[in-house]
């Protein structure tokens, strides 16, 4: 079922169009990766979901409902520039902001307090913020964002400033909010992260969706067809109808190769023709990275644009 | 609670908490207070010893008529004036030499010092001389009953102003009682909302800064935002009048205990006559201006002065990208509250001339104005007038600048140009 979604949003500033026509869904309980270059779009696209700014045309369903003042109550957002009052106690901030998402000083209080025990920083309550080493403040800025429990959380580079050990915390609490059935959109240029956490993606450039589906489907659909095969002795393969070489290396006796599949047989029919003259060691398709599609996407826009 | 409320009560609780606040608060009327009855208490004191001066009189005929008082005490010279001359001091602060008949010869009088002689004991030395011959030289006209002919002659008016209202009722006016009133409150109207409104312009400027105002205006709308900030701010700059108005209306009563129990008993009928007088003309100073009219009229011109020109430092703040731009930015508002200030000054001598009455309209100049005009007496028309047209343009300007704030605020880098803030408006 499809949580959010945003159809054909339009958004031109006074000197560039920053959104043309930008469709995303984003199914439940699942993490979306909104992916993109630096000044793609995304924090246009962030900031109309969040009604900070509004759409010129085009719409936003939370729900299958139309966007309205109410949902920001069920929205929690880390944007990329994290900020906090310097000179205010954490304690005294984090109950104000917890306040103007609508929960009541107590219940803010209470919920503030279980999550600060939690990540352990219950000590600085009553310390100003600037007293506080960065990754503190992250952990202070993140507590905040979901201390109102949202259905819906946007985290603009999450992992920004955390150490790997608090990285990795957070981690664990996204995909804990994820158990629970939240509905997350995650904004990073940290491809490793994407294929790790993410189920689905969107890939932002120019103001247009150039790429999007499940992160599983988007890495299929850009397979190469090329497999690397670990031969135990000298190899005997030549290119032919089927396949041709691309590379052979022989280490130690044993010879790899990399090979592209030239018509459409299946994997089986084409480890079958390779094993009939020779001892397989291994066989694998190499399937690019995220961060291949994403370099290889987008210089791909850059040059139609160009 | 709404969420405007709750970003009032933070801008406020945050700001009065602050010790710079508290300080202020309490250390300002202590001061003024001090500062007024310090220098009173500190011209009491006079000279410990009086001033020894020798009088060398020729002609023998003047001492008598020096009065010694607490500064000068004059005794007849017994050394010769060359003695005088070259012997230093001994306690002889001044040398008076007397050489002829002064009636005839006025400049036969000099005085010889080793410093520079105060104007004070000049005074005290020549007015007893001269209320001397003028005698002398009266009675040498021979003429019967002329002193007291010239004392008849001595007159001079004594005018009281006496203002009316509508209904022909009769006050007496002071002109001083107002020009003080006035200016006291122009100051205080001039300063809080310079302060406070700058106060404002820092608020949006830190907020920017912080990107905190991203988080924020995920959960109120920018309008809520900078109006709990202009309204927090506002109610922290009534708070500090009211604590001020208490603080010195209570000190004033304190004196006035005090100086009611001072008198020793014996002195208590002459001490009593003095105060009830003083008193009486201190009552009726007070009640020729109408001090809660004043009050009335201060605070709403100062919620529509600061709410005016908050909206317009809100959005000034909200342009900027750091504290070093503010300046130069802020300096065309500085401009127009100085103007406000001259044309208050100018207004004083001429309360019910042109550039008093337009200024006193003009809604940026009017709140500042129209303090100084109000106590010498404001037709009713105009202060609504005035009034009105301030409001009107509060609702203005904020408008405009909840506009540009709206887009400003998430700008970062260049600040905008002219052509630039007029898309942010259209926008």
């Amino acid at each position: 079922m499809v949580f959010l979604e945003t159809r054909d949003v339009v958004k031109q500033y006074a000197n560039h169009l920053a959104l043309d026509k930008v469709s995303i869904q984003v199914p439940q309980g699942e993490i979306f990766g909104l992916l993109g270059p630096n000044g793609a779009g995304k924090t246009t696209l962030i900031r109309i979901i969040n009604q900070i700014t509004a759409p010129d045309s085009g719409s936003v369903l939370l729900n299958g409902e139309m966007l309205n003042a109410k949902d920001i109550y069920n929205i929690g957002y880390l944007p990329e520039e994290r900020g906090l009052y310097k000179k205010m106690k954490v304690g005294e901030q984090a109950i104000y902001l917890a306040r103007l998402k609508g929960l009541s000083k107590q219940e803010a209080i209470r919920r503030l307090k279980s999550w600060f025990e939690k990540f352990e920083i219950m000590a600085w309550w009553d310390k100003k913020l600037e007293e506080l080493s960065k990754g503190m403040q992250q952990k202070v800025q993140f507590v905040i964002t979901l201390i109102h429990d949202p259905e819906l959380l946007i985290f603009d580079e999450p992992f920004s400033g955390f150490d790997p050990i608090n990285a990795e915390l957070l981690k664990n609490e996204i995909l804990e909010l994820k158990a629970r059935g939240k509905t997350i959109i995650f904004s990073t240029h940290n491809m490793a992260s994407v294929e790790e956490i993410c189920d689905d993606i969107a890939l932002v450039d120019k103001s247009r969706i150039v790429l999007s589906g499940s992160v599983a489907d988007v890495r299929m659909r850009h397979k190469t067809n090329i497999f690397s095969v670990k031969i135990a002795s000298q190899s005997n393969v030549s290119s032919g109808e089927d396949f041709e070489i691309i590379d052979t290396k022989e280490i130690q006796g044993q010879s790899i190769l990399r090979i592209r599949k030239l018509r459409e047989v299946s994997n089986s029919t084409l480890l079958t023709m390779l094993a009939a003259h020779n001892e397989i060691i291994s066989f694998e398709e190499e399937i690019p990275s995220m961060n291949d599609i994403f370099i290889s996407t987008v210089s791909k826009t850059t040059k139609s644009h160009e | 609670m709404n969420k405007i409320g709750i970003v009032i009560q933070r801008e406020y609780t945050s700001r009065v908490r602050k010790k710079s606040f508290l300080i202020l608060t309490f250390l300002v009327p202590i001061l003024l207070i001090g500062l007024i009855f310090g220098t009173l208490f500190l011209s009491t004191f006079k000279d410990s010893k009086a001033k020894i001066i020798a009088v060398l009189d020729h002609t023998d005929k003047y001492f008598p008529f020096f009065e010694n008082t607490e500064q000068c005490q004059f005794v007849r010279a017994d050394q010769s004036f060359e003695e005088f001359r070259n012997k230093s001091d001994e306690g002889i602060y001044a040398t008076v030499v007397i050489t002829d008949n002064l009636l005839d010869n006025p400049s036969a009088i000099t005085v010889y010092s080793r410093q520079q002689i105060p104007l004070d004991i000049q005074n005290q030395i020549s007015r007893p001389l001269n209320e001397h011959l003028r005698e002398e030289k009266l009675n040498s006209y021979d003429i019967a009953d002329l002193r007291q002919i010239i004392d008849e002659s001595r007159i001079s008016v004594n005018m009281q102003t006496i203002k009316w209202d509508d209904s022909g009722k009769e006050t007496v006016s002071y002109t001083e009682v107002a020009t003080f009133v006035g200016l006291s409150f122009m100051m205080l109207i001039y300063t809080f909302i310079l302060l406070y409104g700058s106060m404002v312009m820092q608020g949006v400027l830190e907020e920017k800064t912080n990107r905190i105002v991203e988080v924020i205006i995920s959960s109120v709308k920018p309008f809520e935002l900078m109006m709990g900030k202009i309204i927090g701010i506002g109610l922290v700059g009534l708070t500090q009048v009211f604590l001020w108005a208490i603080l010195l209306g209570a000190m004033f009563v304190a004196s006035l205990v005090f100086v009611s129990r001072g008198p020793a008993p014996d002195l208590s009928s002459i001490s009593a006559n003095v105060d009830i007088n003083s008193i009486v003309k201190a009552q009726e100073m007070m009640s020729s201006i109408n001090i809660i009219e004043i009050l009335f009229y201060f605070i709403i011109f100062f919620i529509g002065g600061f709410l005016a020109y908050a909206a317009i430092f809100s959005a000034i703040g909200a342009m900027l990208n750091t504290q070093e731009d503010a300046q130069q930015y802020m300096a065309p508002v500085s401009l127009i509250i100085m103007f406000a200030i001259y044309a208050g000054i100018y207004s004083l001598q001429n309360p019910d001339g042109p550039l008093a009455f337009w200024t006193s309209i003009f809604p940026l100049t009017a709140p500042i104005v129209m303090m100084v005009r109000i106590p010498f007496g404001v037709p009713l028309w105009e202060k609504m007038l005035s009034l009105g047209l301030l409001f009107l343009t509060v609702v203005f300007l904020v408008k405009l600048s909840a506009k540009i704030y709206r887009v400003g605020i998430l700008m970062h880098g260049k600040n905008p140009g002219l052509k630039e803030l007029l898309k942010w408006i259209k926008y």
